[in-house]
């Protein structure tokens, strides 16, 4: 193809074809969690996460859409994954990225959030992901910072990236989200995943049943239930009728500590009231997914044989996790700042 | 000494002498000279007059329960920053927590405390002595010693006394003294690391609950050793429909307990925490100026707590005055620390329940003057009265004025409060203390005869 | 001004077959050929050239889409931005000849995207450009290879490409839009 002269042009830059299809429904400037987002905008970040998924299929997985970006990435609480994750998405698309681990930075030595928040962003910062153990951080961070803030995970309240790559998971095997039983057993007292799934699932028309030991089990959650408006969130104590013609059936990761901490009498007891075994599997639909929101203990809250299982589809999560995190990068900072 | 003073005009409001109409309250020397028509004392010389058409002129407030942080914790408050904010509140007399540092558990500090009102302070600031020596819970403090230095009371507020035992010893020994013991009701084992109330709202923010049983078990407790012993209890800031219930049927058997609650937790639900608006689709806040001890509860409790304000189970309204510093709670919720700077919003925020219907005025000032009085006994001269010949405690508000609550005005150091913003209906316009004038608002001015 | 036509579905349909034959005239017949239509009505014209090559030639053309979103240099991170398509290109571009197809030719930027997308695939032996209109403006300089129609514009102008696939008809209109309206019908 070969250049040529340009022809005398007008001063304004006007887009090549008409003004491009807008994202009119999306509300967001930062991801806190699910329970403000509407089904369009849920199945809009789907849609994304789409074309996203192709880029990764591709030789060289990168696109220029955020380049000039810094996407920093801020974690109080230990993870591989999730932070991985992040920086991998915020990679592809071009974003510099920095990642701080608080045990180590000056975080340890006392500073405290909002210092660092404000540092970081003076030095220049677009996206903030933060993990933090206790709820609320991020909220906090966004009365204090101006740039855009995405919850990793905040103590026990949200958890809203890895919901929605569970319904993207769920949407791409199954093909739909509305009227599935969508089973979550496990430590549900102080799951941000559980709580996020709530809100993103029940959005998208499924229905949740969640299971637990009674300890583990909020005592405001029926309350909660009725005070949220949520027909479709249901409580089972007994493990066999949460998973009866289950859909997807979600197992939660139990921290060894809630055993120390006196919640629960023995691990023992709950591998033998709770673990999800290929016999317990068998109550589910035959093509019931088994999903799980990582790490995994396995032998704990799952069986080795049902974590590699052929209805696991636990290791998609993850690849999908990149193409979510894509999507949202791209939705909360791609373009120039004008 | 000061002049003479002459509150003219406005509408006087004593509770305890039942008096309730317009009239004339003329102050000399310091002390009430004459509260009643019109006319009568303005034929004094040498007055000083204020304008009070339109104001409620009742005796100064009593407040059985504030936090001056003096000494050791001088960037929250100080007894003069702390004294005040209590006089724009209202406050004549204040009852200050022992949970400073060091703890008012000796002689020496509650004379340091005295000593600090009397040259700085501008309203009156009685002290409460510890129950236990540095409120660790294991032994009694010498409470002769701190009543004769001038405590009106014990407490190891900020902790209750964890052991029954210690607890029994506590009512045991200060019964003889004729003074309360006042309980910060809390089951710290049950309570253990909560951060708001347990419950729907606990649960959908991710936070540890505090269940209303934590307050209620040591209530029933503690209303089961006043028994035994015959002392007289008093439970600090009740929060609970069941902590009104069990204190009602206490009183019922004749046991000698009294009991306080605070504007915040008469008026505001664990909601709070989440902002001013909980909608679904609203951002979420997670507001550390509503974290308090006890926690903001349902409107179930703020229902039992105005009904036992009505039917006298609960005897006083309290502020638990508690500042601190910007750094305090601008942080993580769960880091943040538990308190509502509260004087100067107290009326305001208590006039609403007036406006609503829900109290009668009579009945609220009852609360701050009279009942307070009670429980403090005469050690100090007779309080919360306008009999004549009484120190010259007076407080004028008035209970129509519309005015918005700005933090940064505060004269306490403590700027948190869950009130910034809020429209209120009612508000202090002088506070007389011994004779003083020790606050006066802009609208107010006093004229010279 | 209202929108007044200037191609009607008849010259739509000669421009696709005159352009089918250039491609094939320049290229030297149909072999290596891949078509790759830029979202969102460079689609079906791709497909449309591809159907009439196919008729000359009788062989198939692959015909892949292309999403440029992820590629403009024009985004601004406090609009609203476009929805993201998926890339689909079936096969292996490295080594072929590429034929980008848009409806409308302006400023030269979305193709320069589209340039660098393609370049991210693989590596073409040659990309060439396929336009159904050209209605000048270029800011870079780019040329297309084969033109349908020439539509000299003022910059306050629009043309407006209706595709029968999408829009249900087919036709190419001239309007003025009023200030501070913007048209969302892509």
């Amino acid at each position: 193809m070969k250049v040529t002269e340009p022809r005398s042009r007008s001063s304004a830059t006007i887009p090549e074809t008409f003004p491009p299809p807008s994202i009119s429904i999306w509300q967001h400037r930062h991801i806190l969690d699910l329970d403000n987002f509407t089904q369009e905008e849920i199945e809009l970040v789907f849609q994304i996460a789409d074309a996203m998924t192709e880029v990764l299929t591709r030789e060289v997985k990168q696109v220029p859409t955020l380049r000039g970006k810094t996407v920093v990435t801020l974690f109080y609480e230990p993870s591989t994954r999730t932070r991985a994750s992040f920086e991998l998405a915020a990679k592809n698309l071009s974003a510099g990225t920095v990642s701080l681990d608080a045990s180590r930075s000056s975080i340890a030595k006392g500073e405290s959030l909002i210092d660092s928040l404000r540092t970081i962003q003076a030095l220049g910062a677009d996206v903030i992901v933060i993990r933090h153990s206790q709820s609320g951080a991020p909220y906090l961070a966004t009365q204090y910072v101006n740039t855009s803030v995405i919850n990793a995970g905040d103590g026990w309240h949200a958890h809203p990236t890895q919901a929605l790559l569970d319904l993207y998971t769920i949407q791409r095997h199954v093909g739909k989200l509305a009227d599935l039983k969508i089973t979550i057993v496990g430590d549900i007292m102080h799951s941000r995943v559980a709580r996020s799934n709530i809100w993103g699932m029940t959005t998208m028309g499924a229905r949740v049943v969640l299971c637990a030991p009674p300890t583990l089990l909020p005592r405001g959650l029926a309350d909660f239930i009725t005070h949220c408006q949520l027909p479709n969130v249901s409580i089972e104590s007994r493990i066999e009728s949460a998973l009866e013609g289950a859909d997807i059936v979600m197992p939660l990761r139990l921290q060894v500590e809630r055993q120390q901490s006196g919640l629960l009498p023995s691990l023992r007891e709950y591998i033998q009231l709770y673990q999800l075994t290929e016999e317990r599997l068998h109550l589910a639909k035959p093509c019931a997914l088994v999903m799980h929101p990582g790490p995994m203990n396995e032998g704990i809250e799952i069986s080795p044989e049902v974590a590699h299982g052929a209805q696991s589809v636990i290791e998609e999560q993850v690849t999908n996790g990149v193409a979510i995190r894509m999507a949202l990068l791209y939705l909360i900072a791609g373009g120039k700042n004008k | 000494m000061p002049p003479s003073l002459l509150i003219s005009g406005g509408h006087l409001l004593d509770p305890g002498q039942g008096i309730d109409k317009i009239g004339d309250l003329l102050i000399t020397e310091g002390k009430i000279a004459w509260a009643g028509d019109k006319g009568p004392a303005s034929l004094q010389p040498d007055l000083s007059i204020i304008d009070a058409a339109g104001l409620i002129v009742c005796p100064g407030f009593i407040d059985l329960h504030c936090h001056l942080r003096e000494p050791g914790f001088e960037d929250k408050e100080t007894i003069a920053t702390g004294s005040r904010a209590a006089a724009r509140g209202g406050f004549t007399t204040i009852c200050c927590m022992p949970n400073t540092n060091p703890p008012l558990d000796t002689q020496a500090s509650i004379d340091y405390v005295k000593r600090t009102a009397e040259a700085q302070g501008v309203v009156r600031v009685l002290p409460i002595g510890c129950i236990t020596r540095g409120r660790q819970g294991k032994e009694l403090t010498e409470m002769s010693e701190l009543a004769d230095m001038g405590a009106i009371g014990f407490s190891d507020d900020g902790d209750p006394v964890a052991s029954s035992q210690i607890m029994s010893l506590a009512m045991d020994y200060s019964r003889d003294l004729g003074l309360p013991i006042i309980d910060h009701c809390e089951d710290k084992e049950l309570s253990n690391g909560g951060l708001m109330n347990d419950g729907w709202v606990s649960t959908r923010l991710g936070l540890k609950g505090i269940p209303a049983a934590a307050e209620e078990i040591t209530v029933a407790r503690d209303l089961a050793l006043a028994q035994l012993t015959g002392a007289s209890l008093h439970i600090a800031h009740v929060s609970t429909e069941g902590s009104v219930e069990l204190i009602r049927r206490a009183k019922e058997k004749g046991i000698a307990v009294t009991a306080e609650a605070t504007p915040h937790h008469l008026t505001l639900t664990e909601e709070r925490v989440m902002g001013w608006q909980s909608e679904k689709n609203n951002r979420l806040t997670y507001d550390t100026n509503a974290k308090v001890n006890p926690p903001l509860r349902t409107r179930r409790d703020i229902a039992a707590l105005i009904e036992g304000l009505n039917d006298g189970v609960i005897n006083v309204i309290a502020t638990d005055h508690a500042p601190h510093t910007l750094v305090d709670k601008m942080c993580e919720f769960g880091l943040a620390a538990f308190g509502i700077s509260g004087f100067e919003t107290a009326l305001g925020c208590l006039m609403a329940l007036v406006h609503n219907g829900e109290l009668d005025l009579t009945t609220l000032i009852s609360k701050l003057t009279l009942e307070p009085a009670k429980i403090i006994g005469t050690k100090y001269g007779e309080l919360g009265t306008l009999k004549p010949g009484c120190q010259a405690d007076i407080t004028l508000f008035d209970p129509n004025k519309e005015w918005i609550v700005s933090s940064q005005d505060f004269a306490s150091k403590g700027k948190n409060t869950p009130f910034d913003g809020y429209q209120f209906k009612g508000k202090v316009m002088a506070t007389v203390v011994a004779g003083e004038v020790v606050y006066q608002g802009n609208s107010v001015s006093i004229e010279k005869k | 001004m209202p929108e007044k036509t200037l191609m009607s579905p008849e010259d739509i349909e000669r421009a696709v077959v005159r352009i089918a034959h250039e491609i094939v005239e320049r290229n030297k017949g149909a072999k290596d050929i891949v078509l790759v239509g830029i979202q969102t009505r460079g689609v079906p014209l791709a497909r449309r050239l591809a159907a009439t090559i196919q008729g000359l030639e009788k062989i198939t053309i692959p015909v892949g889409s292309l999403d440029i979103s992820l590629y403009r240099d024009d985004l601004s991170s406090l609009d609203l931005k476009p929805v993201v398509h998926r890339t689909d290109v079936p096969t292996d571009i490295t080594g072929k000849q590429i034929v980008l197809v848009d409806d409308v030719f302006y400023t030269g930027r979305s193709i320069r995207a589209a340039m660098d997308a393609i370049t991210d695939l693989g590596r073409p032996e040659s990309i060439q450009l396929a336009v159904l209109t050209d209605r000048g403006h270029r800011e870079l300089p780019i040329r297309a290879d084969y033109v349908g129609r020439n539509i000299p514009t003022a910059s306050q102008e629009e043309i407006k490409v209706y595709i029968k696939e999408i829009d249900g008809e087919d036709k190419v209109t001239i309007f003025t839009p009023d200030k501070g309206v913007t048209d969302e019908s892509n």
